[in-house]
């Protein structure tokens, strides 16, 4: 992780995707029509989260099976960073849902779970900053980070497909998957899903990096 | 193991019934919330409006299932939790506080039901499946509720922050149900709802497994 290929990649391939994303053409979808083009940016950001979430909960994982504090906090700088993508894609979202949508929040199921994820993981932060022991800290936040990621899993994947959602690509409405599958739009997104989940990566890193430092301060304390 | 399972239980029975305070507590909550209701809204039976009517009875029973069964770990004290670790193994206390809180979980809806539906009328359309409903929320509620309270049991200032832990985390077992309710209320054919009972089921299951996975390691320190 120390390289520093990845990252310039990962900024190279944001760079390309903002301008691709916003001047290259884009099909014509009903209802849709230009804001097709939030999709590079929106999405990415719940395909960035997921990821890390799934990395902290391995994490979380390891640290429960070996006791290495170093694991978590990996899980907990995960989830910070995931929290922030979080944030990022309700925001994106919301934008874009008051032009297309009407409404900012309009109570779609897939708006509505995502919320409550947000609100598992405050809950997860809260939890870590209610116990003053490490050890248990550690232990204790491990076990809730992989609970909640167990119930996030139905909320996120599937409850919203159980009902109708807005979204594009669910219930008839036009959509990236659903029947036409576009070469031109694919050719943003994928690269976007990886240059965005990479920038997260980085900050995580550096947020790892600042808080094993400090941890070494404190201890020489 | 089952002998061990069966005696913690009735340890748990006995202790209910000596000082009968959690589930007369929740009994006297229950009945009390369900008459705020019943003024606030200001309706003879039966006017009420069926959404309201099955929301509102599940925003009731979450609430007197986090102040009944919630507390199965936060009332015992330090030492008879190291007496425990010392007996048996943590599968064994989990199964026999589980079991017992599901008892009482279902205890708290049918008894909140019944209230409910004399006080405020009962629109239910199938009777049968609604209790099938009442019965796998409360096993959801239950398992969630009692590895939260074990979670919650290592922290300070454990009530305020059992109630944001678990809130999030209830939320697909408790939209699954309010769906599914709804459904029995309107009395729509069994063929069309098994799909989301078994979704519930399976929810369910997952909770309860993970909560067996995790609970050894809370238990632990």
């Amino acid at each position: 992780m120390r390289k520093s290929w990845w990252k310039i990649l990962g900024v190279f391939i944001i760079f390309y995707t903002l301008i691709a994303g916003l001047l290259m053409e884009a099909p014509r979808l009903a209802i849709l029509n230009e804001t097709i083009r939030a999709m590079h940016f929106h999405v990415p950001m719940w395909f960035g989260m997921v990821i890390m979430l799934t990395a902290s909960v391995v994490f979380s994982i390891r640290y429960l099976r070996t006791g290495n504090l170093k694991y978590d906090t990996y899980a907990i700088e995960l989830v910070n960073t995931s929290i922030l993508f979080g944030l990022l894609g309700l925001a994106t979202g919301m934008i874009w849902a008051h032009y297309t949508w009407g409404e900012a929040w309009s109570g779609d199921p897939k708006q509505n779970a995502s919320a409550i994820g947000m609100l598992i993981y405050f809950a997860y932060i809260l939890l870590r900053n209610s116990i003053t022991d490490r050890q248990q800290k550690a232990k204790i936040s491990s076990v809730y980070n992989i609970f909640a990621y167990a119930t996030l899993i139905p909320l996120l994947f599937i409850l919203p497909r159980l009902t109708d959602s807005l979204h594009p690509g669910n219930g008839g409405n036009p959509g990236f998957n659903a029947y036409e599958l576009d070469g031109r739009l694919r050719m943003i997104f994928y690269p976007a899903v990886i240059g965005w989940t990479l920038l997260g990566i980085w900050f995580t890193e550096l947020r790892i990096r600042i808080t094993i430092l400090k941890n070494k301060i404190d201890e020489q304390d | 193991m089952y002998s061990q399972i069966l005696s913690i239980i009735k340890k748990e029975i006995k202790l209910e019934w000596r000082n009968k305070t959690a589930f007369n507590s929740v009994l006297l909550y229950l009945v009390s919330t369900i008459f705020i209701c019943y003024l606030s809204f200001n309706v003879k039976s039966g006017q009420i409006q069926i959404v309201t009517w099955n929301a509102l009875f599940w925003i009731i029973i979450v609430f007197a299932n986090i102040n009944g069964v919630a507390k199965s770990f936060l009332q015992e004290g330090e030492g008879r939790m190291l007496y425990y670790y010392t007996l048996c193994k943590p599968q064994v206390i989990l199964s026999g506080k589980l079991i017992f809180n599901t008892i009482l979980s279902v205890l708290i809806a049918f008894t909140g039901f019944v209230v409910y539906a004399v006080i405020l009328g009962n629109p239910v359309g199938n009777l049968g499946y609604f209790i099938l409903t009442i019965f796998l929320a409360s096993i959801g509620f239950a398992g969630i509720l009692t590895l939260v309270s074990g979670i919650v049991s290592k922290a300070n200032n454990s009530t305020t922050l059992l109630a944001i832990l678990s809130f999030p985390i209830l939320i697909p077992v408790l939209l699954l149900t309010v769906n599914l309710s709804k459904n029995a209320i309107d009395g729509i054919d069994v063929a069309l709802m098994n799909e989301k009972l078994l979704t519930l089921l399976s929810v369910d299951a997952i909770v309860i497994a993970t909560a067996y996975l995790l609970f050894p390691f809370i238990w632990r320190n």
